[in-house]
């Protein structure tokens, strides 16, 4: 049986940069979740998902990642994403400095 | 070969100009992507991530400056110390990594090798050439095993990756049974040979390594390695990469079936080797000899111990005992507490670097618990070395307490993830620090996925991310060790919520200083005398548990 389609838009990582970008109605590809086609049907999925494979110049392994309606545009439907979507939970670098022991 | 930074420079120019073609279209992202694997490039959750090899964690100050330097230049000011004696760059931009790789070659360091179905990275014991009781240094043999390893072109497509350790300890630091094989070396009636263990490894299916050879004699290493691997190579299962270790392999034919057929290959391969290897062994004993240790008198380190408490916290919690008498072995907490574990600045690496060379004969090592090591230090020079490493945010006083916890990038960076790690470490860090000196010894680890890279079920306490209905769960195992006696923890119950763990595994803490008997009974021996029974009360006392 085929899987249920859930909702999403277009994911993937930058070629160059190696950081999470999200594909527009328009075919760009931008940082921005809220900006990315939020596509709501199998068929629309499988179209931008095969374009977004032909610019394997852009974009490196897209895959549609669930997303749902927000306020400002779709957002990320799984923590998963949302980690993708706004970076690592925890403040990257130590701390520098001396220790107050 | 290995060391000679042109032929490593070689291998980046090779790289940069794969990574030409691959950013001018040339090479679609399929062709690339092994190519990039085989220079320890992987693409993870927000940016390419570079894997690099510290072989046997074995770091010169020249090194750790050149790792500093890619960290500052190219990367985010940072470096991840791994569980394996590996560096992980967080956020390399893909044109960059060939000048990050002719950066390493001019130190001798590379990326070959830490991905794919090869054999990786040998580790070994971090306090080489320096811990108390040690039967010999194992450096020389892991070197040996790397340059042997490194290109062998029959093992380049194994069935899955292959991991080597090798410990020169009774005291088994560096996890043999965890590994594809490990490697004990051992004395018996005075010779010197090797006991070696096969199929042990964590991930999904944790097992200890078996003893595939008692006492193998010195002079048939080589041989008898690449009769295992031979045999494996060709045994190993390639139709279902989770069951494609040696470990599963071992458990379908049986230890003594493939006992049999490595001994058929070693008996056939074993006069093929005619003492070359032997050769470059005793070369590399020559490279690997102790440093001159210093004679001088130790009162200025009593004095200090009397006058300056913090410092006497420090030196109570991390050094190691050292074969040499006035001397010893000083352990660099990665782990400040609320920091990411195994986490190190550039400037911290320089710090270090400096402080290596200026009290540590200019050697440092990489542990397999994320933390760094001065492995031979005098007792004179402990007061300075601290008064350093407070300097540089690098004396957290928790070597081997609850706070050093083991932790994997989990879902804050690895792609694999299930669920975060490194945030859950922080916040029972914070939560256990005030009880940490009181408890004393004990262990938790903690991984963000089933590949077990946090090494959790070795923990007194483990820690699995997994997710469960689209949100994070954790479950907890009790009771597993590494070491000689390695042992693999049981799994107490259901998992718990993310906002549940914390308070969960501060309720265990608390649970222990309630049982043992005394401060000097461990976590290990409370739970063996007392059973898991009233900790996993402990555990699930108050939650309404989601499964
Ligand atoms: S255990 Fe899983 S999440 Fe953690 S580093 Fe390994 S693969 Fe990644």
């Amino acid at each position: 049986m085929a899987k249920a389609f859930h909702p999403g838009f277009v994911s993937a990582n930058d070629l160059a940069t190696g950081r999470v970008i999200y594909r527009t109605a328009e075919g760009r590809w931008v940082q921005a979740p809220e900006q990315a086609e939020f596509i709501t049907d199998a068929g629309a999925a499988a179209a931008r998902l095969s374009a977004a494979e032909a610019e394997g110049h852009i974009a490196v392994g897209p895959y549609l990642a669930p997303a749902r309606p927000g306020l400002r545009g779709p957002e990320p439907a799984h923590f998963r994403e949302t980690f993708r979507a706004s970076g690592p939970s925890a403040p990257a670098r130590v701390s520098w400095g001396a220790d107050h022991a | 070969m290995l060391d000679d930074a042109a032929y490593l420079s070689r291998r980046a120019e090779e790289f940069r100009a794969q990574v030409a073609r691959r950013l001018d279209g040339s090479l679609t992202e399929e062709e690339f992507r092994p190519l990039r694997l085989m220079n320890g490039l992987y693409l993870q959750l927000h940016a390419y991530m570079l894997r690099v090899a510290l072989p046997y964690g074995t770091l010169t100050p020249a090194r750790l400056r050149a790792l500093a330097d890619i960290a500052e230049r190219w990367d985010k000011g940072y470096g991840h110390f791994t569980t394996r004696q590996n560096i992980q760059f967080n956020w390399p931009r893909l044109i960059d990594v060939p000048d990050m790789l002719d950066r390493l070659a001019e130190v001798g360091l590379h990326a070959i090798q830490t991905s794919g179905n090869t054999i990786r990275n040998v580790t070994a014991d971090p306090f080489a050439g320096a811990g108390a009781g040690e039967v010999a240094d194992p450096r020389p043999v892991a070197e040996l095993i790397r340059l042997w390893s490194t290109d062998h072109p029959e093992f380049q497509f194994l069935p899955r990756k292959f991991k080597i350790a090798v410990t020169g300890n009774a005291e088994d630091r560096a996890i043999t049974a965890a590994n594809d094989l490990g490697i004990r070396i051992t004395e018996r009636d005075g010779r010197r040979g090797y006991t070696v263990l096969a199929g042990g490894g964590l991930g999904r299916t944790p097992v200890v390594g078996q003893v595939l050879a008692d006492f193998l004699p010195e002079a048939d290493l080589l041989p008898y390695l690449e009769a295992v691997l031979g045999a494996y190579n060709l045994a190993g299962r390639r139709d279902n990469k989770y069951k494609a270790r040696i470990k599963i392999t071992l458990a379908e034919q049986g230890v003594e079936a493939f006992r049999a057929e490595v001994e058929r290959r070693f008996a056939a391969l074993r006069p093929a080797f005619r003492g070359a290897d032997r050769a470059v062994l005793a070369e590399l004993r020559v490279r690997f000899a102790s440093p001159a240790l210093r004679n001088a008198p130790t009162d200025s380190y009593d004095a200090a111990r009397k006058a300056d408490p913090v410092f006497r916290a420090w030196a109570d919690t991390n050094l190691r005992a050292h074969r040499a008498p006035g001397h010893s072995i000083a352990i660099i907490s990665l782990k400040p507490v609320g920091g990411v574990p195994g986490d190190a600045t550039s400037a911290q690496m320089r710090a270090v670097a400096n402080l290596a060379e200026r009290y540590g004969y200019g050697d440092i090592r990489a542990g397999l618990d994320q933390n760094l090591i001065l492995p031979h230090v005098h007792l004179s020079d402990l007061p300075a070395l601290h008064a350093g490493l407070r300097a540089a945010g690098l004396a957290t006083a928790n070597a081997g307490l609850v706070t050093d916890i083991v932790s994997c990038p989990g879902m804050d960076y690895c792609s694999l993830a299930t669920a975060r790690a490194i945030p859950v470490a922080q916040e029972i860090a914070r939560a256990l620090d005030g009880i940490a000196r009181e408890a004393g010894a004990l262990s938790i680890r903690i991984s963000g996925c089933i590949n077990a890279c946090g090494h959790h079920h070795l923990g007194d306490i483990g820690i699995l991310g997994l997710e469960k209905g689209g949100v994070e769960s954790y479950q907890v195992t009790l009771g597993g060790r590494p070491g000689t006696d390695m042992a693999i923890g049981t799994r107490a119950g259901p998992g718990f919520a993310a906002d549940e763990i914390v308070p969960a595994i501060a309720r265990l803490a608390g649970a222990y200083l309630a049982l043992r008997r005394d401060p000097g009974e461990a976590f290990s021996a409370t739970i063996a005398r007392t059973g898991p029974a009233p900790f996993i009360d402990a555990l699930y006392q108050e939650t309404a548990h989601a499964l």
